[in-house]
């Protein structure tokens, strides 16, 4: 694949979180996906985006696409290293996050995001490797970004178990508890875009190109609103692409 | 002479240190979040067939199922079991789903700061996260309080006093004066947490060379019970400044070890089938070692001055 009109979902899905950072912002960062929608968005319309990791740098300029979060790639260059307990206490806790970008197995009609265990917990049909620190960025983080597949049993009416807030039951729910992040403000999938409506339900916002309101609704586990504007994003640039595939040539997240 | 280069030496073996400072039934902090894992005392924790440990790590990592394979752990304390940056840990959470091993998960910042107030002689930790979450229904270790000044209710978690916190680090002179630099993940809470601390190290060095940059002693001395000369003694994962990760070695694991027979035959070969950390560096090859090595990448030396002379 070498132009724009040939690309996978997940580079639809990388492209289009890219463009909803801003620039200036201080992003923390998690591995994967997540990584190279950050990279993508330094490369091209925020060029002073300051990466974060929960390892603990801060103000990345990562020179290749970290093995795993406490890759040395991430200090040759950094502006800050600092403790964990210092990112999690001084940085996430002390309110200088504006945007957490995280992924997860499953994305509830509220915002909640299970990485813990699919069925029960102490009976699980699957275990899960856990917040990590994904439960912490959501509750304190300004505002965040997810980044799922759009698949029924990955958009389920409740999460099996909630790892990490989103509006909990409802965005009363979660201003009731007092958190000081903004909860979540856009889930991007491979078939669109949503974003919490007043009460915290997520709404079908945006198609990507070819996709239709259908096809969003069959995914979708629970009865899935539509906008009263819906947009369509842009399919990935040929320079985005050109970017991406050269982030992660082996493709391993973008498949 | 100085009198901390006068004191006796903490250097000792590895095997020395495992056996007279770790026990069965221990809980053990194996430290350092993907960066400087104690992967050699882990493996001399397996020969040694230590028993019933709590094993302690933020994200587990392939370590996790070794050890569990090997039969060394009734329990893991964390709040990351994948294998980083590549997926699951899928002997260990066969283990978890089937119920052979007993598990307490956190979060990121829950991890750190028990070991913060355990670090700190404080009974736990306030933080402002896991509110509404089903974290603290599944580990009634999370708890919430009442601000005793506004009424606002935060959660808690206990502090953390591991038995043994190992800690890997760059270099270190014979009293377990370390430099650690890179990432420091939860090293020196653990560090301080810890009943028991061990020192594993890529280099033993002077003192004069450690006293030469004070700021980058995280943990003094004082604080330490052994030190271990393990050069790549985080290998597979990384140590900022002499090697880079094995990412071929994770890469492999997460392909070909979905069953425990095959971490018991890697096990076999590379650790029991090896008097001790030299012999598994023999057994990786050093001809794949060496292609882990980083080019140099100094720092600008820091002008800490001198001063001294009489006062008034």
């Amino acid at each position: 694949m070498t132009t724009a009109e040939k690309h996978t979902s997940s580079e639809q899905m990388i492209a289009a979180a890219a463009r909803a950072l801003r620039d200036g912002e201080r992003t923390f960062v998690g591995i994967g996906q997540p990584n190279l929608a950050a990279m993508l968005a330094k490369q091209l319309h925020a060029p002073r985006l300051v990466m974060i990791y929960e390892s603990g740098a801060v103000g990345a300029n990562p020179t290749r696409l970290p093995f795993s979060i406490g890759d040395p790639c991430l200090v040759t260059g950094v502006a800050s290293l600092q403790s964990m307990m210092d990112i999690f206490g001084l940085f996430l806790q002390g309110g200088l996050i504006d945007t957490g970008l995280l992924g997860a197995a499953q994305v509830d009609r509220f915002g909640n995001l299970n990485s813990t265990a699919i069925g029960d917990y102490f009976k699980p049909k699957a275990r899960l490797a856990g917040s990590g620190g994904a439960c912490d960025i959501a509750t304190l983080a300004h505002r965040v970004i997810v980044i799922t597949p759009h698949q029924r049993q990955r958009l389920p009416e409740r999460v099996d178990f909630v790892t990490t807030p989103g509006f909990l039951s409802g965005r009363s729910e979660r201003d009731r508890l007092g958190m000081p992040g903004g909860g979540p403000e856009l889930v991007i999938t491979d078939i669109g875009t949503m974003e919490p409506d007043p009460s915290g339900e997520l709404v079908l916002t945006a198609l990507h190109e070819s996709r239709d309101v259908e096809e969003a609704i069959a995914n979708t586990g629970w009865p899935l609103r539509i906008a009263p504007v819906l947009r369509r994003t842009k399919p990935p640039t040929e320079q985005e692409l050109t970017l991406l595939r050269a982030l992660d040539p082996k493709r391993v997240y973008l498949r | 002479m100085s009198r901390v280069e006068d004191a006796v030496s903490k250097v000792t073996t590895l095997s020395d240190a495992v056996s007279r400072l770790i026990d069965d039934g221990d809980s053990v902090c194996l430290a350092g979040l993907t960066h400087l894992i104690p992967y050699a005392a882990a493996h001399e924790i397996i020969r040694q067939g230590k028993r019933n440990l709590e094993l302690i790590r933020a994200t587990p990592d392939l370590l996790c199922e070794q050890m569990l394979v090997a039969g060394s752990l009734r329990k893991v304390v964390y709040s990351w079991a994948g294998n980083p940056g590549l997926g699951l840990l899928r002997v260990f959470r066969k283990a978890v789903e089937e119920g052979r091993i007993e598990t307490e998960e956190y979060t990121h910042y829950g991890m750190v700061a028990r070991l913060m107030a355990g670090a700190m002689h404080l009974p736990f930790f306030p933080i402002r996260t896991m509110a509404g979450t089903d974290l603290p229904k599944v580990n009634t270790n999370i708890k919430t309080i009442s601000d005793p000044y506004t009424g606002e209710v935060l959660h808690t978690v206990p502090a953390l006093n591991p038995d043994v916190t190992v800690m890997h680090v760059q270099r270190c002179d014979h009293q377990g004066n370390a430099h650690i630099w890179g990432f420091v993940g939860e090293v020196k809470e653990a560090a301080f947490a810890a009943r028991r601390l061990i020192v594993t190290t890529e280099e033993v060095v002077n003192t004069e060379m450690i006293l030469s940059d004070p700021n980058r002693v995280l943990v003094p001395g004082f604080k330490v019970d052994a030190v271990v000369a393990a050069p790549w003694g985080a290998h597979p994962s990384y140590a900022q400044g002499y090697y880079d990760r094995d990412n071929a070695f994770y890469h492999e694991w997460s392909q070909s070890t979905a069953n425990e027979d095959r971490v018991r035959a890697w096990l076999a070969e590379y650790v029991l089938g090896t008097p001790n950390h030299v012999g598994y560096l023999e057994r990786i090859g050093h001809h794949r070692l060496d292609g882990l090595r980083v080019p140099e990448g100094l720092a600008a030396p820091v002008n800490y001055g001198v001063y001294g002379g009489a006062v008034g």
